[in-house]
């Protein structure tokens, strides 16, 4: 008997308790690795169980070292992610605690007039500011591509949104003084490989994002201080764009006037030239065939429910959220008829263009198989895919999800 | 009584789901096993194999391998690579 055979007898006894009644959210979520996203490897199922970091709920434990866990989509009912759930995503196992205290991020590089150094103080006293923005890993949603890519085989929830406060970056450019041989901002985190060799985490973004108004070195989340392990004390904010450039930990920002190398900006979270429809070009790194991963596909999801999940006949309500790289929900549309027709979902608080966008959709549900398909528009009028978009790392999965619930 | 019903299914659950700070993962057994343990979790957990079976076929096992030394530095030896490389495709290949 697997490890997941187990629990889901577990789970089964707990049902069987329950007697009809319904288990907590919590619970459900606290099942979660039990109950995994239809399609992802079949070896996941062999190990996977809830894990509990410090300082967080139990997640889905991908991997221990580095840490890769996932958020149950019942953590993700609301369009604040709680920061005890929120999804940590590790490239790196070298992670050291590191002290508000001692901490300093240092600012230079060959594309600025000068070097300082900044504490955290430093950067409290600095005019600050809000952006409640979305963090999806580039890889989100990679355990569903067919045919499967070789990584961290994510479901659907690698991903989370919060009230991110901080000092903007480009008030901290500022400081230094740009030149404006300037073309990138590079960044570094105090966290580091397990052997000598291992290429450093070092990610850069082009200059023009790293001065847009909403890009921030952010020291709270949710209104608390960042929790270790979402980059605690302080982490690169960039709105609309996948997780890859959010360093954690920062402890230095360097302007450049050459494009960054190593292993992480090429051949790492590349796609291939041409295949999304992406606005936001990182121009300074783009080759001929692959191009840097930039602002995230316009995505929705189903978390009321998940795909077999049994219903009354009558009316139900089914809930999610919806996303993009920043232009703005415009509309979430729903099917039950496989596609042929398509009706609006309600859209919830606006928490602005980065930020998820909750919704939702009542349905009258008919005895038996009740299939669901969900698309998003943005304001720019993009869409979600019908049919996966394969590329090899498998970034940018967007294909409008299909439950399908019993009643 | 509800409430109490509902505290039982809780603790229920909490008694049934095991919640590990540190993966135990045993891979199967084989000729290369001791290779991939006494190399792979230098860097990182072991469960990085089964999340990733079994859709690799041998070629793409030998090409996670070879990136683990060429792309992140791993100082493995050529006689344990092949090991490794073998162990995989036998034990984890689609």
């Amino acid at each position: 008997m697997t490890r997941r055979h187990l629990l889901q007898a577990a789970g089964a006894g707990a049902a069987a308790a329950a007697a009809g009644l319904r288990l907590s959210t919590v619970a459900q979520a606290e099942s979660a690795a039990s109950r995994l996203t239809p399609g992802v490897p079949a070896g996941v199922a062999s190990y996977v169980q809830m894990g509990r970091l410090p300082g967080k709920r139990p997640l889905i434990q991908l991997a221990d070292r580095p840490p890769n866990y996932e958020t149950p989509i019942e953590y993700l009912r609301t369009p604040i992610t709680p920061n005890d759930a929120f999804f940590v995503r590790y490239h790196l196992s070298d992670i050291p605690e590191v002290k508000a205290e001692t901490y300093r991020i240092a600012v230079g590089g060959e594309g600025a007039n000068g070097t300082i150094e900044l504490t955290l103080d430093d950067l409290k006293k600095m005019p600050a500011v809000e952006v409640v923005a979305v963090n999806q890993c580039s890889g989100n949603r990679r355990g569903l591509s067919q045919p499967h890519v070789a990584g961290v085989e994510w479901g659907y929830g690698a991903m989370g949104c919060a009230r991110w406060r901080g000092a903007r970056l480009k008030d901290i450019l500022d400081k230094v003084g740009l030149k404006k041989e300037a073309i990138e901002i590079a960044f570094n985190g105090a966290d580091g490989p397990a052997v000598d060799k291992t290429p450093d985490f070092i990610k850069s973004i082009p200059v023009w994002k790293a001065t847009d108004e909403n890009t921030i070195v952010a020291y709270e989340m949710n209104g608390e201080p960042l929790p270790h392990f979402n980059g605690f004390p302080a982490r690169v904010i960039v709105p609309g764009w996948t997780g890859t450039y959010w360093m954690k930990h920062v402890i230095s920002i360097n302007a450049l006037t050459r494009p960054q190398g190593g292993f992480w900006m090429n051949p790492a979270y590349r796609i291939p030239v041409g295949k999304f429809p992406i606005r936001d070009r990182f121009i300074t790194q783009e080759n001929a065939t692959s191009t840097p991963i930039t602002e995230m596909v316009v995505n929705s999801l189903i978390t009321s429910h998940r795909d077999g999940d049994k219903v009354k006949v009558g009316k139900v309500v089914v809930s999610g959220l919806a996303w993009d790289g920043g232009y703005g929900i415009r509309s979430v549309e729903v099917s039950t008829d496989g596609g042929r027709t398509w009706f609006s979902a309600t859209l919830g608080a606006d928490l602005g263009r980065f930020a998820f966008r909750p919704w939702r959709f009542e349905f009258t549900a008919r005895r038996g198989r009740n299939t669901l398909t969900v698309n998003a528009t943005n304001k720019i009028g993009q869409t979600q895919t019908a049919e996966l978009i394969f590329n090899p790392a498998g970034y940018h999965n967007n294909v409008m999800q299909r439950i399908t619930l019993i009643a | 009584m509800r409430v109490i019903v509902l505290a039982a299914i809780a603790a229920t659950l909490a008694a049934n789901t095991a919640w590990a700070d540190e993966q135990e993962i045993k891979l199967k057994p084989g000729p290369g096993l001791d290779k991939v343990e006494a190399n792979c979790q230098a860097c990182h957990t072991l469960a990085y194999i089964p999340m990733n079976s079994p859709f690799l076929n041998a070629a793409g096992w030998d090409a996670e391998v070879t990136k683990m030394i060429k792309a992140y530095g791993a100082p493995i030896d050529d006689a344990d690579a092949q090991a490794i490389k073998a162990y995989l495709a036998a034990h984890y290949g689609g």
